[in-house]
């Protein structure tokens, strides 16, 4: 049983991954009806910021202590981080929690990002066909991710989740579920804040005034225009969310996958995917369906499946959705008459 | 049937063959006149003017196509290793391939039309890429790439007593000028091919298909077989690339797949111009040319290239320079793509018309601005 519970999570894990990114992609196509090739990229960039404030707070300064001594005989040098020279305990603090803090900094990061991409670029191909806005948005992941390799690097950065949630929680003890179950506590960590994150849009869209006109205007923004809502603000505004969505996922996912240039790229493709399977431009579709292909790639990558099946596991998302898309021309949960073409 | 529709069109592609075929002399200056170089620019021209058939003429954004090339270079290796060194056969093998290959690809994509599209050919490739490094390892030997070996077994080449290292034809070695030269030739065939179809009623179906497929379906066309063989004839001529790839460099790599490769297509059919013969060409020989140029300066180069200016603009310069050349050469690329569909959709082809209508009205405006004033409105 043990087994199918480990897949299950890291199954659930992986689907946060995808549903977030999904979530974000299906709400851009859903309002502003771009299909946006550079969302992985915002989701590289996220992480890209958790790697960045790690480095920022380990700045170290270098002291020579002459009373240890090195193994080899010379003083020892003692590399203690410029924040806890300065700030004592609230460094140290500052250090070991550098991954969830980076959130922080994630946030304006996306938020300007996200202005300047939707002003500055997207706003221009509203009215232009789908094929050139793949092309463009395709044109300016690449060149996102060129400009992250120019300052980080080919080579993947380790970033490390704060020590306190470095072990596992034994399930098995503390839930009653299985006989041993060992899990990651940042994995669960990182699972709970996708929950709260999907929850968090999903009442904002559903339970406010501001999300009511947006979901108002994604069923019909030319009455919504009648009515004097500026509605091309608040789509700005959805833009802006979606890219600190995918920002902030990406900041939690850097201690999971060591961040590399290519990330976003990585996970876009398996996003579209995931977007495709749950219905353009419906958000709880992308959800369900993150999290669905999630656990069904976890539980395809088994052991016990790849013998009989091998390689099962790199394809099985891409066989999904070549089997949604044949047989339910919305995806599961599309609306009708949405980009059924 | 007559081999050309009009005279114009003979001329055309008397033209066109002599272009290509002295482009060793043209391209001397710009530094690009070896045949490496040039091999690539009628390889990838090729790959282009076939992905051109099915984005420019059909208005089908396929973002897999990479695949298809793979899968020809796999199939000409293998066609070296097991029948000859010959590179004909090679080179139908290879087209037979990215055909096949893109038959059965179409019958599911094909199903669907826009983004959707897109993306399914986009998962095919995807699909296409990772079984290349895993279930497929006996036909592609994954990381290490496919490659010719003394012990391959050859069977035509044992036959008639050819012999050879490197794929040749008859003797001839496909590395240097004489592999340009054959390139060249299939090149031509392959936009003499594109031009007839583009003059025939077959390629008006696909313009049509472009434009409205509802409003085609309605005057009674079965839309599908037309949108089927444009993919499968453009998946044929990726094929056939793939091939001239490895018949001029007998190596063979599943990173030929991956869907930044597609993308590169993409961007050279656009660069060019999306549905006009010559436009892909252009594209691809413009992006191979940069990509070459590009790619080789370091900052060692940078400095003496700038080496005329005084020391503290040199470094300047070369500051600014530097992220977008060699290794950022993706850079310029991601840039260029971006500035390209952004101002200039039509790419290079329309921007030339855009000047010469410019020109010609400014001219036609300045003789004829009298009578002009009381010409009544069309």
């Amino acid at each position: 049983m043990d087994w199918l519970i480990l897949q299950f999570l890291n199954g659930l894990d992986k689907g946060g991954a995808y549903a977030l990114i999904a979530l974000g992609l299906t709400l851009v196509f859903g309002t502003l009806g771009v299909v946006n090739f550079a969302h992985g990229a915002l989701f590289m960039i996220g992480a890209f910021c958790a790697v960045v404030f790690s480095r920022l707070v380990r700045l170290e300064t270098v002291t020579v202590d002459p009373e240890r001594l090195s193994p080899w005989g010379t003083p020892l040098e003692v590399r203690t981080p410029m924040v806890e020279v300065w700030l004592g305990d609230f460094g140290t603090f500052l250090v070991q929690y550098s991954v969830p803090l980076s959130i922080l900094l994630a946030i304006p990061v996306m938020l300007l990002i996200g202005w300047v991409m939707e002003r500055g670029l997207i706003r221009h191909f509203y009215k232009r066909t789908h094929a050139e806005q793949i092309l463009v948005t395709f044109g300016l992941a690449i060149v996102l991710q060129e400009i992250i390799k120019a300052f980080f690097g080919a080579n993947a950065i380790p970033v490390y989740a704060p020590e306190a949630f470095s072990s596992s929680l034994n399930l098995s003890e503390t839930l009653g579920i299985g006989t041993s179950v060992f899990y990651p506590w940042w994995r669960l960590i990182y699972l709970a804040s996708a929950l709260l994150i999907i929850g968090l849009v999903i009442a904002f869209l559903q339970f406010t005034t501001y999300g009511m006109v947006i979901r108002a205007g994604m069923e019909d923004r030319q009455t919504v225009g009648f009515l004097g809502i500026n509605i091309q603000k608040r789509f700005t505004v959805v833009f802006g969310i979606a890219a600190v969505v995918a920002g902030v996922a990406g900041v939690l996912y850097a201690p999971i996958v060591s961040p590399n240039y290519h990330l976003g790229m990585d996970f876009l493709v398996l996003s579209f995917v995931v977007v495709v399977v749950g219905g353009m431009g419906s958000i709880p579709g992308a959800v369900f369906a993150g999290f669905l292909l999630g656990i069904v790639e976890s539980f395809a990558s088994m052991a016990a499946v790849t013998r009989v099946l091998p390689a099962i596991d790199q394809v099985i998302l891409y066989v999904v959705a070549i089997i949604v898309l044949l047989t339910l021309p919305r995806g599961l949960m599309g609306r009708k008459g949405v980009m059924e073409g | 049937m007559t081999l050309f529709k009009s005279r114009k069109d003979l001329l055309y592609l008397a033209i066109f063959a002599l272009v290509i075929f002295a482009m060793p002399l043209w391209l001397k200056p710009f530094g690009a006149g070896y045949p490496d170089l040039m091999q690539r620019f009628a390889i990838f021209g090729v790959f282009a003017i076939g992905f051109n058939i099915l984005f420019g003429m059909t208005g089908y954004l396929s973002f897999g196509h990479a695949a298809f090339l793979g899968a020809g270079s796999y199939a000409a290796v293998w066609s070296f290793k097991l029948l000859s060194l010959n590179p004909v056969p090679a080179l139908l093998f290879a087209t037979l391939v990215g055909g096949v290959f893109a038959a059965l690809v179409g019958v599911v994509s094909l199903r669907r039309s826009g983004i959707y599209f897109s993306i399914l050919t986009l998962a095919f490739a995807q699909m296409s890429y990772s079984l290349a490094y895993s279930v497929l390892m006996p036909i592609t030997h994954g990381d290490s790439g496919l490659q010719l070996a003394s012990s391959d077994p050859r069977v035509l080449d044992r036959l008639f007593g050819a012999d050879g290292t490197l794929p040749n034809l008859f003797g001839f070695s496909m590395h240097g000028m004489y592999g340009f030269y054959f390139c060249a030739l299939i090149l031509i065939g392959c936009f003499y091919f594109s031009m007839r179809l583009d003059r025939s009623p077959f390629g008006m179906a696909l313009r049509a298909l472009k434009s409205n497929q509802t409003r085609m379906s309605y005057t009674g066309f079965n839309t599908k077989p037309y949108a089927r063989t444009a993919f499968i004839i453009s998946g044929m001529y990726a094929g056939l690339a793939g091939g001239m790839l490895a018949v001029t460099d007998p190596l063979a790599g599943a990173e030929r797949m991956q869907w930044t490769a597609s993308g590169e297509v993409v961007l050279m059919t656009i660069l060019g111009g999306a549905g006009t013969l010559l436009g892909p060409l252009i594209g691809a020989v413009i992006i191979k040319y940069f990509e070459n140029i590009f790619s080789a300066f370091h900052p060692g180069r940078l400095y003496e290239t700038f080496s005329f200016l005084p020391e503290g603009v040199q470094n300047f310069f070369v500051t600014i320079i530097s992220p977008f050349v060699g290794e950022g050469w993706h850079l310029t690329l991601g840039i260029m793509f971006m500035l390209i569909v952004i101002f200039l959709p039509g790419g290079i082809m329309e921007g030339g018309k855009r000047i010469a209508s410019a020109l010609r009205n400014r001219r036609a405006s300045g003789r004829h601005l009298q009578s002009r004033q009381f010409e009544p409105a069309e």
